[in-house]
């Protein structure tokens, strides 16, 4: 909000002292605002469009627009063939995809909410995963799974739970989960260009959330690299790190802590695996202070896998 | 039988040549001709849904040949395995698939390199059959760096992407769905090729592949199941694993054909039916009943379940070599000492391939950590004490 309003100012300033615009490229001074779901769809459509061996297979994907209208308009443009509604039967149909995929196409396989994967789990780890391990490269596997991931509002408890940690346990699986839309164009191009299969965890409540996107992100070839945190806010007191819904939640407390004068470090994750343990790494010798928030389960989560670097 | 008719008329028309050819065998190779000869299944086919092809069978001499020879190699190469075994060279699992090579080299004879074949965990010979070498089997049992997979699959995990064979799974039933993935992204390329999924009686009451029958039908996906049905789940046979052990049958709305899975030409006959249609109509199920003379893996001595006596009865009444040395032997395509020196010759090959594997190394201990990813990140990789980095991801 106060970044908007920030932009704004700085936009009609700019105005005046034109000539000297060019050498500040990095604002763009009218900042054009994208929802989370208009990001995902806009990656979507502009990976689709560019390679014809990606396809979008799920549960209400065609028709309904998407659950979420995540993949709204793609159905009328793309046709029946590559966007496939499935019946409800996840284990089928995530095993076709990894299928497909050892074929040489690149499905975007989509659960409806991330709790339903633990039907097709096993191929996600097992058919997935490990592929090209045991294969000795022979199998890559370029398929993307993609749905919401963590709570909603007041769904119960078996539509709530979040598989960050779950997945980012098993090696072979790339785990990406963004919060602004620029994270869900930029990774979600990056993960549909990955011959690796990747797990991408949205999270429900922030599909309608607005943010402002530059004219890179909103570019065809706009892709983030994977494997790479973001500092969101930059600090010296203490860091925070955190991924998807919480970064939001982290950034309103770092507001709330300035007020009291502390400083804090905000560091977006984005991926989970691999973990940009550098990043953290450096922040937190920086700041000698760490507080990880995440949605999961205390118990082997997130947060405990970044805590272990720095009890030893 | 049909085949003792056949087997007359063919002698009586030869007896004339007889002279010619006996001076002539010791230049004629043991390949055989391409001249057509038909032959009849050893039982008519069961169909459902669907009308059942013809009993009678177009193969020739070489294709005969061929049959006998790529049957003793794999015979021949699973019990190498199962010595091997024993001598603890091999360890992990090992599924041996000897009694079943029927479907292996049968259904090749019907399809191309470009179809698919995917498979569980008794993989061996049907590696082999789609191009697969003895090294690269022997050589990955032993986890060597010879092997198909470099030693890092091992017996349930080889893969021969180049001829579209998908493995070798370990997770009983996930090939079904795997495999119609396949059969979709053919009819996606519109590359006009099949894919046959098989999967055992055991497997066949997964609900995934029920899942993906469903989907393979809605979507008229070429996908072929075949249910390699040798009787016994690990060690619960069929009766006691599923209501209906009609395996055929069970695809309901799917058309399904049952085939005798110890007849090569059967196998042939009905998988040749069943690329047909499925280019056409979408999936088919074909039930392939065979037997395994081993047990369900190198832990089992497969009598605890069954009766020895049951498995020598299938030995000496359906044996699948067998079946074809009497047809070479009564059509006068090759004589009884030709057929044996064909063994003796696979059996050094298997033997030759044995020694080689045995020299090849284990891999480096840095494999642990290559193709985890095909495009890994540089990330690094330290030990439990976090302070030496061990190893950079590839």
């Amino acid at each position: 909000m106060l970044g908007i309003v920030r932009q704004k100012m700085l936009g009609q300033s700019l105005l005046k002292i034109r000539p000297a615009i060019s050498v500040l490229r990095s604002y763009s001074s009218a900042a054009k605002q994208m929802t989370v779901r208009e990001a995902l769809n806009s990656a979507l459509d502009e990976e689709m469009s560019a390679d014809p061996k990606v396809f979008l297979m799920g549960e209400e994907v065609g028709e309904y627009q998407g659950a979420y209208k995540i993949s709204k308009g793609l159905l009328e443009k793309y046709g029946p063939e590559r966007v496939l509604d499935t019946p409800i039967t996840e284990a089928g149909f995530a095993g076709i995809g990894v299928g497909a995929a050892y074929y040489g196409l690149k499905p975007v396989v989509e659960f409806m909410t991330f709790n339903f994967s633990m039907q097709a789990i096993d191929h996600i780890i097992n058919s997935a995963a490990k592929s090209n391990y045991m294969s000795a490269g022979q199998m890559s596997v370029p398929i993307v799974f993609r749905g919401p991931n963590g709570a909603a509002a007041g769904v119960g408890a078996q539509h709530s739970q979040c598989y960050a940690s779950w997945y980012a346990s098993c090696p072979g699986l790339k785990v990406l989960s963004p919060y602004s839309s620029e994270d869900a164009r930029g990774l979600l191009k990056a993960a549909i260009r990955d011959p690796d299969p990747v797990v991408f965890l949205e999270n429900e409540l922030l599909y309608g959330e607005s943010f402002p996107v530059s004219d890179e992100v909103l570019d065809s070839s706009f892709c983030l690299p994977i494997g790479k945190a973001k500092i969101e806010r930059k600090g010296k007191d203490v860091t925070i790190t955190a991924f998807s819904k919480m970064v939001g939640y982290a950034l309103k407390a770092a507001e709330i802590l300035e007020k009291e004068g502390i400083d804090a470090e905000v560091i977006n994750l984005r991926s989970i695996r691999p973990l940009d343990r550098s990043t953290i790494n450096a922040s937190v010798r920086k700041t000698n202070r760490l507080i990880t928030v995440e949605e999961g389960f205390p118990q082997h989560g997130v947060g405990a896998e970044i805590w272990f670097e720095f009890s030893l | 039988m049909a085949l003792s008719h056949l087997g007359a008329s063919a002698s009586r028309s030869s007896s004339l040549l007889k002279p010619l050819s006996s001076a002539l065998s010791l230049r004629r190779p043991i390949s055989g001709d391409n001249s057509p000869l038909t032959v009849e299944t050893s039982v008519p086919f069961t169909s459902h849904q669907c009308e059942a092809p013809s009993r009678s069978v177009e193969t020739n001499p070489k294709e005969l040949l061929t049959f006998f020879r790529d049957m003793a190699l794999m015979r021949r190469m699973e019990i190498a395995a199962d010595s091997l075994y024993k001598a603890k060279l091999i360890r992990g699992f090992c599924h041996l698939y000897d009694g079943q090579e029927a479907v292996a080299v049968g259904m090749e004879a019907a399809i191309t390199k470009k179809d698919c074949i995917i498979t569980a965990y008794r993989d061996h010979c049907t590696f082999v059959s789609r191009g697969g070498t003895l090294l690269e089997v022997f050589a990955e049992l032993m986890g060597r760096q010879a092997g198909c997979s470099k030693g890092k699959g091992g017996s349930m995990h080889f893969y021969k992407k180049d001829s579209n064979f998908y493995g070798g799974h370990g997770i009983v039933g996930a090939q079904v769905p795997l495999g119609c993935g396949l059969a979709f992204a053919q009819k996606y390329s519109k590359d006009e090729t099949v894919t046959f999924a098989l999967y055992g009686d055991g497997a066949a009451n997964q609900g995934q592949l029920f899942e993906a029958l469903n989907i393979s039908a809605l979507w008229d996906l070429p996908a072929i199941l075949v249910c390699e049905n040798n009787h016994y789940g690990m060690g619960t046979a069929e009766w006691r694993a599923a209501k209906s052990p009609a395996y055929y049958k069970r695809g309901d709305y799917v058309p399904g054909l049952k085939v005798d899975g110890m007849d090569a030409l059967a196998v042939k006959q009905a998988c040749k039916f069943a690329k047909e249609h499925a280019l056409k109509n979408g999936p088919i199920i074909l039930e392939m009943d065979t037997y395994r003379y081993h047990g369900h893996s190198m832990s089992d001595p497969g009598s605890t379940y069954r009766t020895r006596d049951e498995i020598s009865g299938v030995r000496q009444e359906r044996d699948p070599i067998e079946r074809i040395r009497k047809l070479i032997l009564s059509h006068d395509l090759a004589t009884e000492k030709e057929l044996k020196d064909v063994e003796k010759e696979v059996r050094k090959e298997v033997d030759d391939a044995i020694a080689q594997a045995k020299e090849s190394p284990m891999p480096e201990p840095s494999e642990l950590f290559t193709n985890v990813y095909a495009k890994g990140l540089g990330v690094e990789s330290f030990g439990a004490d976090r302070k030496e980095v061990r190893a950079t991801l590839p």
